[in-house]
């Protein structure tokens, strides 16, 4: 296989002892297995996140992610943009998309982004893509079983897709309803996807767990609820907002509801790793708050 | 502020159609729904908020201007983008929303208290201040948001979550004063600034 | 005619060879069926099968073939002889495919075909090879009634294929209400904006149409006579009247506005500045796309609401209750007429359901970019107040009161049907009572209408002068399954006199109705009938020895076929006959037939059955199915391979219509456990193929009650179904309930007398 190469945007979760600091670790060993390559775009910023909004505004919003994007061009050109974190990867997409459509905003950018001596091209040179469209399409689900050496036969997961990853970009021209492509990964290295997980694209609430808790926390214990209605050992995400949020009030949402919610959440690019012979470390297992002891042990044989 | 707000009302009389349109993000699309009331059954929060967005966009073109800029509906949006997909007239419903938060923000007229207000607040503080989010200066500043004795209760609350992010070395202790963000902090300084500028002279919010 | 000489072929293919005892069917067609030309065969429909036939039919004379395969709808080109009469006996879909193929079944399903064989050998001795109507006329002229945009379009569609027209408009000039409109809603990409309406070409090539003869201040005074051969008078206001033949007519006579006085409500009336959609399209004209102005004291408009369903799709009496369907694209529209002239003229749409047929979504797409307001609300109220008018409603997405002010108010009224007078109101039948039809003129019934109508086309016609209506007066075509069709042969409505519609849709229909017209005259020239037994060669006669002058078939024709002469006998008009049986069904004294499906045709196949006696144990249940509906949701599901009982025994009919209650009754004397109807969807949403047969069937068979309580017998012995051809499913399943039922109830009493 010929080495890929991408220039990477990790975002703020991704940092070393960042929230979702053990979905990087995953996926860099994941990447090593798969010989892809991850150029990260020196001094990237913040995507302003879906919050960013209300403070933020249009411009800024968008000037932020055009950084991103203008250093992305300089510095890795040619390089198709990965993102692993749903909300960054929407982010930037969706500047890209506005900045195309609208010739005032993308002169408007051009001006902010001269005064740091950056300029961007845009004219979709660069598509701005996430993790898993690169799996998908680039190297598509055989392409994906080659390096595998274990089987995580016996496993049953659900594929929770949540939003962003999901909606309104979509991966692979999948539905917006019913996305198959987790449950598809999950077969590929030999777990069992389940194919009625009804909140597979159910909000879990995004940012507003921080301010809006009890909403949220109805919406991830429904999300929960039902992986557990038919008998997942445990979730599967491709997005660092949701795991985060479904992972860590659990204990929150047993204490409210009198629920006994005790399921490990973890990401597709561990269930890779792990099936690709890495270790628990290398899959980031240890930064499971709810440990996934079935994925540890087959990491372990 | 309240000062924009009245320059507003003045400028556009009654037509707060064409305020919005003009003011707000994606604003020319309130226009084209045809109130077939998907979004609202899309919504995640909907049944929380006073007016879903099929509401609200019948309200704008009602002319009910500080109704729809004073509620707290719009501050509920997960930005799920479950109605801008679902939508027959495909009107991207989550910007609008989005927009019209921010506009009321900016004219000072959005409800106080509303936490995902404050909370968003302090986020863009938080990145604009470094390039990147401090996740453990965030948690504080929110937990503290309503003073110091309501903090440490927050904080003992979620005390649970922020243990188990502790100890799996998802959160760090030292963020407060290790945390880096990009190379040159002040350049991104100017970039927002400038941008904040060009967004104020083409909506006439002089601030 | 030489003598009849019947040949009977026994297939073996498609399984039945190893399924039945053919040897034994073929015994059964020679002792029994009195059949001397019996041939078994592997193979029957492929080449050296249907050569076998050929050749005994060319080199034996045979007459009559009996084809003992597969079912009658299978084939029917392999086996298209048209030279002999023809029966099938139907061993595939109506025995093996619906039996199980078990030993215990063996003996009960050889004795279903056996009797299938023995009612085809019975049916064949009745039939005779029809023969073309010899009264056929052959006049393809057609008569086009009413000069709109309808009526124009049939007329050049039917010019642009070689058929002379005559085209009568009441008023004196050709267009319609489309010549009265300013602009129209567009018909072509990008459905963005009102466009020129395109009459007045329509109205210059028809005048310029050499095949198209106009006859404008004109109305069509007495229509008589059949497809091909009718006879019209045309007669002028100025009392001049022309006499010509045609071959057939297409009613375009449209509508009419709904009058807005009856909506006080609403503001009309008490206001100038309140019109209806027609109204505003004048201020439009005289504005020409200028500034429309007030009509009380022409104030350049600056704001207009328009009241969507304006005394529509409401149950409020002096209502209309139907949904018009072009007043939302209108009011869309006429607002970008205000629109387009000043961007800054505020224009409410309010509604309940805005409906945008065709390509109006667009459309309405494009009004909502040009800031036209929609606005959700019901319950409007409008009333003049300080020079302006207030419009109270309640808005339905913010549930609440709410007031809307207006320099204008355009109403979105409906349309009215110009279709007639309503005979079924204006002449009183009874078919019960002997000779108790109403002599009264049809003017005078009516004079209890609200408005006194005048007749569109003046038939002749026994059963009334103009098309029967259906629902709240629109003329009956069916809507979906046969648009177009009337219930009068040969005459086609189109536009909106059929159901309310637009001009994009009027134009269709239009053509549509041409091409039937085109068909009508085409088939009747030929002496065949017309859908939906198109090329049907037979037709009905009766023996004039034997009527009692009851004049039931003459009332229950659905096509008014039949009329009367001095002596009140029937008189046939065949071209105008679809050949549905109807009347062989009603006629008390059975002297309707037709040559190839008569009274004995069926009640042979009936009567043929080998009776079991009432300790075997074995029931026999008679289905009288229609061949168009129920009979081929029998086929598929035998081909489904969906079983039902044995004991049922299948005989197809042309319309439920045709069956005669002697069939019914004789059936039980000689011992018949049951008899199940399967009739088509009968009332105002019809499916039945000739429009009333199922439903006179239903009528007809609720009277057999009291014969049964004569017999002493169970009412449930006689049943009727509506079945439609979907019911693939639920057939079998009706069947087996019901032969269920009948080991309930027990044996028939009669069984062996
Ligand atoms: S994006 Fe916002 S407004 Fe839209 S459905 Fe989600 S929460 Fe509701
Ligand atoms: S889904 Fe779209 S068209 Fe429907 S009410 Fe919501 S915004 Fe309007
Ligand atoms: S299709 Fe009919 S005629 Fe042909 S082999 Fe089968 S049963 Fe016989
Ligand atoms: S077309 Fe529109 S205005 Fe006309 S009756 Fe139907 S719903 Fe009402
Ligand atoms: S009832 Fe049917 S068959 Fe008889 S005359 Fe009328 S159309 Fe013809
Ligand atoms: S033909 Fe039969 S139904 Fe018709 S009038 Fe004579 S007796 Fe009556």
């Amino acid at each position: 296989m010929a080495k890929k190469e991408y220039s990477f945007y990790p975002g703020c979760s991704s940092e070393r002892k960042a929230s979702a600091s053990n979905y990087m670790v995953s996926v860099d060993a994941m990447c090593e297995k798969l010989d892809i390559k991850l150029n990260e775009i020196p001094d990237w910023n913040c995507c302003g996140a879906s919050i960013g909004y209300a403070e933020g505004g249009e411009l800024p919003r968008h000037v932020m992610n055009a950084r991103n994007i203008a250093l992305s061009e300089q510095n890795n050109p040619d390089q198709d943009i990965v993102a692993t974190c749903a909300a960054c990867w929407l982010g930037a997409k969706e500047t890209a998309d506005r900045l195309d459509a609208s010739e005032q905003l993308l002169a408007d950018t051009k001006e902010v982004l001269k005064e740091a001596g950056l300029d961007i091209h845009l004219k979709n040179e660069t598509p701005i893509r996430h993790m898993v469209e690169v799996l998908i399409e680039d190297i598509g689900y055989e392409g994906l079983k080659e390096p595998m050496v274990k089987s995580l036969e016996g496993i049953k997961f659900a594929g929770y897709v949540g939003c962003q990853t999901n909606r309104p970009f979509g991966i692979d021209g999948e539905s917006f309803e019913n996305p198959m492509y987790l449950d598809k990964m999950v077969e590929t290295v030999g777990g069992e996807a389940i194919t009625d997980y009804d909140k597979k694209v159910t909000c879990c609430g995004g940012a507003l767990a921080f301010s809006e808790p009890e909403k949220s926390q109805k919406q991830i214990k429904d999300i929960i609820e039902a992986a557990y209605d038919q008998g997942a050992d445990m979730i599967v995400t491709p997005c660092p907002v949701c795991q985060m949020n479904v992972e860590v009030y659990q204990d929150q949402i047993n204490k409210h509801y009198g629920t006994k919610f005790h399921i490990p959440v973890t990401y597709y690019s561990q269930l890779l790793t792990v099936a690709y012979c890495g270790n628990a470390k290398e899959a980031g297992l240890d930064g499971n708050i709810i440990r996934a002891k079935q994925l540890e042990e087959i990491a372990a044989k | 502020m309240s000062d924009v707000n009245t320059a507003m009302v003045q400028k556009y009389r009654n037509d707060f159609l064409k305020e919005v349109e003009e003011n707000v993000e994606e604003g020319h699309w309130v226009k084209m729904c045809m109130q077939c009331g998907v979004c609202s059954g899309s919504c995640p929060f909907g049944p929380d908020w006073d007016h879903p967005p099929q509401e609200i966009f019948m309200m704008i073109r009602a002319g009910k201007r500080d109704e729809v800029l004073t509620t707290e509906s719009m501050w509920m949006c997960t930005s799920c983008y479950n109605c801008i997909v679902r939508c027959p007239r495909e009107l991207p419903i989550t910007h609008i929303m989005h927009g019209l938060a921010n506009y009321a923000h900016r004219l000072g007229i959005a409800p106080k208290m509303n936490p995902t207000r404050r909370f968003a607040k302090i986020f863009w503080n938080n990145i604009a201040k470094t390039g990147r989010v401090n996740e453990l200066a965030l948690s504080l500043k929110l937990y503290f948001m309503d003073g110091f004795m309501s903090g440490v209760k927050n904080a003992l609350a979620m005390a649970s979550v922020g243990i188990g992010m502790l100890k799996t070395k998802r959160l760090n202790p030292f963020a407060l004063i290790s945390h880096k963000g990009v190379k040159n902090p002040k350049e991104l300084h100017v970039l927002l600034k400038k941008a904040r500028e060009i967004e104020d002279r083409r909506k006439g919010i002089a601030s | 005619m030489s003598e009849n000489k019947t040949a009977v072929y026994v297939c073996k293919g498609c399984g039945i060879g190893d399924r039945l005892d053919t040897d034994q069917l073929a015994k059964v067609a020679e002792s029994e069926g009195k059949c001397s030309h019996v041939r078994q065969h592997d193979f029957l429909c492929n080449k050296d099968g249907v050569n076998t036939i050929r050749n005994d039919i060319d080199g034996e004379g045979v007459t009559h073939v009996v084809i003992a395969a597969c079912s009658r709808r299978a084939k029917t080109e392999a086996f298209g002889f048209d030279d002999v009469a023809l029966g099938r006996a139907n061993l595939r879909e109506g025995v093996i495919w619906v039996r199980p193929d078990t030993d215990e079944a063996r003996e009960t399903t050889q004795e279903m075909a056996d009797d299938y064989l023995r009612m085809a050998c019975a049916e064949i001795q009745y039939m005779k090879q029809p023969e073309a109507n010899q009264n056929a006329g052959t006049n393809k002229n057609i008569l086009v009634v009413g000069g709109g945009v309808s009526g124009m379009t049939a007329a050049t569609e039917a010019s642009k294929a070689g058929y002379g027209v005559l085209l009568v408009e009441k008023t004196g000039q050709l267009g319609g209400w489309a010549a009265k409109l300013h602009k129209r809603v567009p018909d072509r990409e990008p459905f963005a904006d009102p466009h020129d309406t395109g009459v007045s070409d329509l109205m210059k090539s028809v005048e310029l149409d050499k095949n198209i003869t106009v006859f404008l201040n004109s109305s069509v005074t007495r229509t008589s006579g059949a497809p091909g051969q009718f006879s019209i008078d045309i007669s002028a206001e100025s009392g001049e009247t022309v006499t010509d033949n045609v071959g057939s007519i297409i009613q375009a006579s449209g509508f009419s506005n709904y009058d807005a006085n009856q909506l006080p409500e609403l503001g009309y009336g008490n206001s100038p500045d309140v019109v209806d959609q027609a109204e505003l399209e004048q201020l439009a004209k005289q504005a020409t796309d200028g500034p429309i102005k007030r009509p009380s004291d022409g104030k350049e408009i600056e704001s207009v609401v328009f009241v969507q369903c304006a005394g529509q799709r409401s149950n409020k009496p002096g209502h209309l209750p139907y949904c018009s369907g072009h007043c939302c694209n209108t009011s869309i529209k006429q607002a970008m007429y205000f629109k387009d002239a000043n961007p800054d003229v505020d224009t409410v749409v309010i509604f309940d359901d805005l409906r945008t047929p065709g390509n109006g979504e667009d459309f309405y797409r494009s009004a909502q970019r040009k800031g036209v307001i929609f606005t959700k609300g019901k319950n409007q109220q409008v009333s003049p107040i300080n020079g302006q008018l207030e419009v109270k409603f309640h808005d339905m997405i913010l549930d609440e009161e709410a007031v809307a002010k207006a320099d204008l108010v355009v109403l979105a009224t409906g349309q009215v049907p110009n279709s007639g007078v309503d005979i079924e109101q204006a002449t009183t039948l009874d078919i019960e009572e002997e000779g108790g039809e109403s002599e009264a003129p049809a003017e005078a019934a009516t004079s209890d209408a609200q408005i006194p109508v005048d007749s569109i086309l003046n038939l002749t016609y026994r059963q009334g002068v103009d098309l029967p209506h259906l629902r709240h007066g629109f003329s009956d075509s069916h809507f979906i399954c046969f648009p177009y069709e009337t219930r009068r042969s040969g005459i086609y409505a189109c536009g909106p006199v059929r159901r309310p519609m637009d001009i994009a849709q009027t134009m269709e229909d239009a053509t549509g109705a041409a091409l039937k017209a085109i068909q009508a005259v085409e088939n009747a020239t030929l002496g065949r009938a017309a859908h939906p037994r198109s090329g049907d060669l037979s037709f009905p006669s009766f023996r004039r020895e034997g009527c009692t002058q009851c004049k039931r078939c003459t009332v229950e024709c659905p096509f008014g076929a039949i009329d009367e002469d001095e002596q009140r006998y029937p008189v046939f008009n065949e071209s105008r006959c679809r050949r549905c049986g109807t009347c062989m069904g009603a006629c008390p004294v059975r002297v309707i037939s037709f040559e190839n499906y008569s009274v004995d045709t069926i009640g042979q196949q009936i009567k043929n059955v080998d009776m079991p006696d009432e300790f075997d144990e074995k029931p026999r249940i008679l289905v009288l199915a229609c061949e168009n509906d129920a009979y081929p949701a029998l086929d598929m599901a035998a081909q489904q391979g969906l079983e039902y009982s044995a004991f049922v025994r299948v005989v197809p009919v042309r319309c439920l219509g045709s069956v005669n209650s002697i069939w019914v009754t004789d059936a039980l004397n000689s011992g018949y456990d049951g008899i199940m109807l399967m009739g088509c969807k009968k009332g105002d949403d019809y499916q039945c193929h000739f429009v009333r047969g199922s439903e006179l069937a239903h009528e007809r068979m609720s009277k057999i009650d009291d014969t049964l309580q004569q017999l002493q017998l169970e009412s449930e012995r006689v049943e009727t179904y509506e079945v439609e051809i979907t019911d693939i499913h639920r057939v079998p399943t009706l069947i087996n309930e019901y032969a269920a039922k009948i080991d309930e109830i027990g044996m028939n009493p009669f069984k062996g007398f």
